[in-house]
């Protein structure tokens, strides 16, 4: 390996595949075999931070950045004048090992732009997981892209090597991405998906059967959606998300603040901010959908179609419900129980398991690590301080929001100041 | 009855070895010091107690009956936490546990065990970030060589997961805050005590030690890592909550190029 032609390479390729959000390393369960190198058994692990405070868990590279495609929103659209480069898939074994061994990533993700045709591009991802797989034993991570419109075999090929695959929807909706990506159809990034999620379906049934069946995607599969880059609203975007979980049983997907890139007047513009609050709250919503039992109908609606930027989701459902609080922590079932805003899925466990000895009372909560300057306001325990005033939505916000700061404070007043 | 200083030898066993000997003399006024950090007490007489496999291993069973699965591993967190104090708390943990009918370690509105839960917490995610920021580099000798400075003593808690992963090549983790490594030689792992040169310097690549290679792949990483930073989403804050400062010594991305 020439050192300094693959440390140009790595870093145009390596710049070009930053803007892919995913780096889950978990949710895989490829134990090491016959002496190998890696496992992959136990949780993800963030081997380091970029100064954004984005984990780096994978040796994130594209193949190529080579691409036929001119996609508005895309770093490595065929128009934009960049240093183009391609890995021969040596050189991605070699890194990924060289990499792993030295304890600096969990594995590999590879991505690339598509040269010559889908089917072409979608063979050499194949052929680099295949060759760590089959040639070093290496039990490590591996995530690859689908590559929109590849063929059943090579989608079946490429789950028998990896461990998880994804393919970025990138735009909420179908009409957004007719303007933004005109050459792309919808169906084509469907495509790989439903095989993917059929053979999972499939390896799972065969699975009880046969204990030694080859495992298919272990980890499942994501998506993601670039926010800010096409005009669509929360309530469009969280129902594309909600979708994509139920109809292809996703494991994740992921929320990409756009990054302006480029001049093209169908984006916003270079400099322009990337909506990171934003960004933030829509994982908020997602977190609410997938772990705290609420239906995406409740947080956003035809009523309520963009979260608010100032509270929380959680926060804002129950300033919209106050009806359904106070809450006695004490006698209140887990479901309930994590509609409190200011507690976690953590909280209510613990909750759950210490109550059975004692009642609790503020203390207890605090102890616990209850965010009580909100959870105050929608529960009562053991104790007969509890908030008696009937106070509305309006005010209990202002109370919360006069007793907290938010880390995006600089951010808020001035998006605030925008548009108010 | 006068106080006792219980003086044991920093060892888990010793330590529940010291657990026996407190109730087999139904002793009342205790406390339970590491041979290492002891404090000459006012009033109190010292006793030195001799680790005893045997009943160290009763205790310890006795331990695991009484707390779920989960409560007698933090209880073993807790105490590798190395913390002033700890064994004391660990001490009235235990006692109160046997005190009791009902599984108690689930119970946190009780402030010890809530607190024993919260040390055994940050002990986990000290393993945890050893896991992340271990960097081994590759010695002349074909030794993946890794050099950390924990907060706590969580050597013991890694090696598992080290072996399992690395199960095809040579390496080392060295603790050099507590004077001792790992070293899985691609059979087994033992416990190894290293003499180093006068005034070696743990953080920096010396090409007297290290492959010609090394010096390449670190180049590589640290490329990697600047290029896979967004620069519009700077955010310093969150950067070094995730990395505290303390831990970047010994990253091989964060050494001065």
């Amino acid at each position: 390996m020439s050192f300094q032609r693959t440390q140009e390479k790595l870093k145009i390729l390596a710049d070009a595949a930053k803007y892919d959000v995913s780096c889950s390393s978990s949710g895989s369960k490829r134990a090491n075999t016959n002496k190998g190198l890696g496992d992959a058994t136990g949780m993800g692990i963030c081997h380091s931070y970029t100064e954004d405070g984005r984990c780096v868990s994978l040796l994130k590279i594209l193949l190529t950045n080579h691409c036929i495609f001119d996609c508005a929103y895309c770093v490595t659209r065929k128009s934009n004048d960049v240093k183009r480069a391609a890995f021969k898939v040596q050189e991605v074994v070699d890194l990924t090992l060289n990499f792993y061994r030295r304890n600096y990533i969990e594995g590999l993700f590879l991505s690339s732009g598509i040269f010559k045709s889908a089917d072409y591009t979608m063979e050499r991802l194949v052929a680099v997981a295949k060759k760590l797989r089959l040639e070093e034993n290496f039990n490590g991570y591996i995530h690859l892209k689908s590559i929109p419109g590849a063929s059943d075999e090579l989608m079946r090929e490429a789950g028998l090597y990896a461990d998880r695959l994804s393919v970025n929807i990138e735009i909420p909706t179908e009409a957004g991405l007719k303007k933004l990506a005109p050459d792309k159809k919808r169906e084509d990034f469907i495509k790989p998906m439903v095989k993917v999620k059929n053979e999972i379906i499939q390896y799972n049934a065969e699975k009880k059967i046969i204990k030694s069946t080859p495992k298919f995607a272990p980890a499942g599969q994501s998506t993601q959606m670039i926010i800010g880059a096409s005009g669509e609203n929360d309530f469009q975007i969280m129902q594309t998300s909600n979708h994509f979980y139920k109809s292809y049983n996703l494991k994740r997907v992921y929320y990409s603040g756009y990054v302006p890139i480029s001049y093209d007047n169908r984006l916003p513009q270079i400099g322009s901010a990337v909506p990171m609050l934003r960004e933030n709250r829509l994982y908020q919503t997602d977190w609410l959908m997938r772990f705290y039992g609420f239906d995406v109908s409740e947080i956003l609606n035809e009523q309520h179609q963009n979260l608010d930027l100032d509270v929380d989701p959680k926060l804002s459902w129950a300033l919209r419900n106050l009806h359904e609080f106070p809450v006695d922590v004490n006698t209140a079932d887990q479901r309930m129980l994590a509609r409190i805003p200011g507690l976690g899925m953590k909280s209510v466990f613990k909750i759950i398991n210490a109550r059975r000895f004692r009642k609790l009372n503020w203390e207890h909560l605090k102890k616990i690590g209850v965010a009580l300057n909100r959870a105050q306001y929608f529960m009562v325990c053991d104790s007969n301080q509890f908030e008696k005033r009937d106070l509305t939505s309006e005010k209990i916000k202002g109370l919360i929001l006069q007793n907290s700061t938010s880390k995006y404070q600089k951010m808020l007043s001035n998006q605030l100041s925008l548009f108010g | 009855m006068q106080a006792k200083n219980l003086i044991y030898d920093g060892t888990f066993d010793g330590f529940l070895t010291t657990v026996f000997y407190v109730f087999e003399h139904k002793l009342k006024t205790v406390t339970i010091q590491n041979e290492f950090t002891v404090q000459q007490g006012l009033f109190s007489e010292n006793e030195a107690i001799f680790t005893d496999e045997v009943k160290a291993n009763r205790v310890w069973k006795g331990i695991k009956s009484k707390l779920s699965s989960n409560g007698s591993y933090q209880l073993y967190y807790a105490f590798l936490s190395e913390e002033v104090g700890v064994e004391d708390l660990l001490l009235g943990y235990i006692q109160y546990a046997f005190s009791q009918q009902k599984t108690v370690d689930k119970d946190y509105s009780h402030p010890s065990i809530l607190k024993i839960a919260q040390i055994a917490k940050s002990v986990g995610r000290e393993k945890h970030r050893m896991e992340a920021f271990v960097r081994f580099r590759l010695t002349k000798d074909d030794i993946y060589f890794a050099s950390i400075e924990p907060d706590f003593n969580v050597l013991p808690l890694i090696e598992k997961h080290f072996k399992r992963r690395y199960a095809n090549q040579k390496w080392v983790i060295y603790d050099i805050k507590r004077g001792y490594g790992l070293f899985y030689d691609l059979e087994t792992v033992e416990l190894i005590n290293m003499d180093f040169p006068e005034n070696f310097n743990f953080t920096k690549t010396d090409d007297a030690f290290f492959a010609t290679q090394e010096f390449e792949f670190q180049k590589l990483w640290q490329d990697y890592f600047k290029a896979t930073n967004i620069a519009s989403r700077k955010n310093m804050k969150l950067h070094i909550r995730h990395v505290p400062k303390r831990y970047w010594k010994y990253l091989s991305e964060k050494q001065p190029n």
